[in-house]
């Protein structure tokens, strides 16, 4: 499934990376510490986070993450979304919190 | 080959760009992806380390056929006690620090899993050097 695709089926907003729309996923992973996230997230995944700083996109470029989800309708700010277009590498936002959207997640594409 | 990057304590805003400049020379040299991967880690965590409690630093990496070696020297605080420094879940980092998700004690940990040999040596009120090595074979 690619990410366009998950959009679609888990009603995501798309806030900023379109162009990475079409990259394919290959899992996910989830925490808002930025550590955990460098040592263990791997290639192509999903990460899920509250975090909306441009740090994030920081992580995300250097471990090549798929998209991130944001929770709770939160949205990137200014300076993180223009990374995301740079690197077009998709931040979404659901309304939903991490405990649903994860659980969503994980029935598309979990074994 | 030798390349330096400038480090900006105390700078979030650009925290990642030295590693992403190294990880970029890396790939055009065509180093083994997975090598990549793990050498990205802890480049990351020193740079961030710099970030979040030096003033400035920088990043030398030295490129051999057999080894890449990241040097990162900061002026800064120091470390009083690095043993303790390296247990996981030990950090000094402010609750500002903690707030954007960093400050979990996790990055020296992250280091060490993801090079090959680490040498640490600081003096506190003057800085510390980092020596990251990791071999191609």
């Amino acid at each position: 499934m690619n990410v366009k695709e998950l959009t679609d089926k888990l009603e995501l907003t798309i806030c900023s990376g379109e162009q990475g729309l079409t990259h394919e996923i290959k899992g996910g992973y989830i925490s808002d510490l930025l550590s955990d996230v460098m040592g263990n997230a791997k290639e192509g995944q999903v990460w899920i986070t509250l975090q909306t700083h441009k740090n994030i996109m920081a992580i995300a470029s250097l471990k090549e993450v798929a998209a991130i989800i944001l929770v709770k309708s939160r949205k990137p700010e200014q300076d993180t979304a223009e990374v995301s277009n740079d690197e077009q590498i998709p931040i979404l936002s659901t309304p939903l919190d991490t405990f649903e959207i994860a659980g969503r997640l994980y029935k598309l594409i979990g074994d | 080959m030798e390349f330096n990057f400038n480090i900006e304590g105390g700078n979030f805003s650009h925290a990642g760009a030295a590693s992403s400049e190294v990880k970029k020379v890396l790939k055009q040299l065509n180093v083994d992806v997975s090598l990549i991967k793990r050498i990205v880690v802890a480049l990351y965590e020193a740079e961030v380390n710099v970030v979040a409690h030096a003033y400035e630093g920088m990043m030398k990496v030295v490129l051999s056929s057999d080894f890449i070696e990241v040097t990162i020297t900061d002026r800064g605080p120091g470390i009083p006690d690095i043993s303790l420094a390296m247990k996981e879940g030990y950090s000094t980092a402010s609750p500002q620090v903690r707030e954007m998700g960093f400050g979990a004690g996790m990055g020296l940990p992250n280091i060490k899993k993801n090079c090959d040999k680490l040498e640490i040596v600081s003096k506190v009120n003057e800085g510390t050097t980092v020596k990251m090595t990791t071999f191609f074979s």
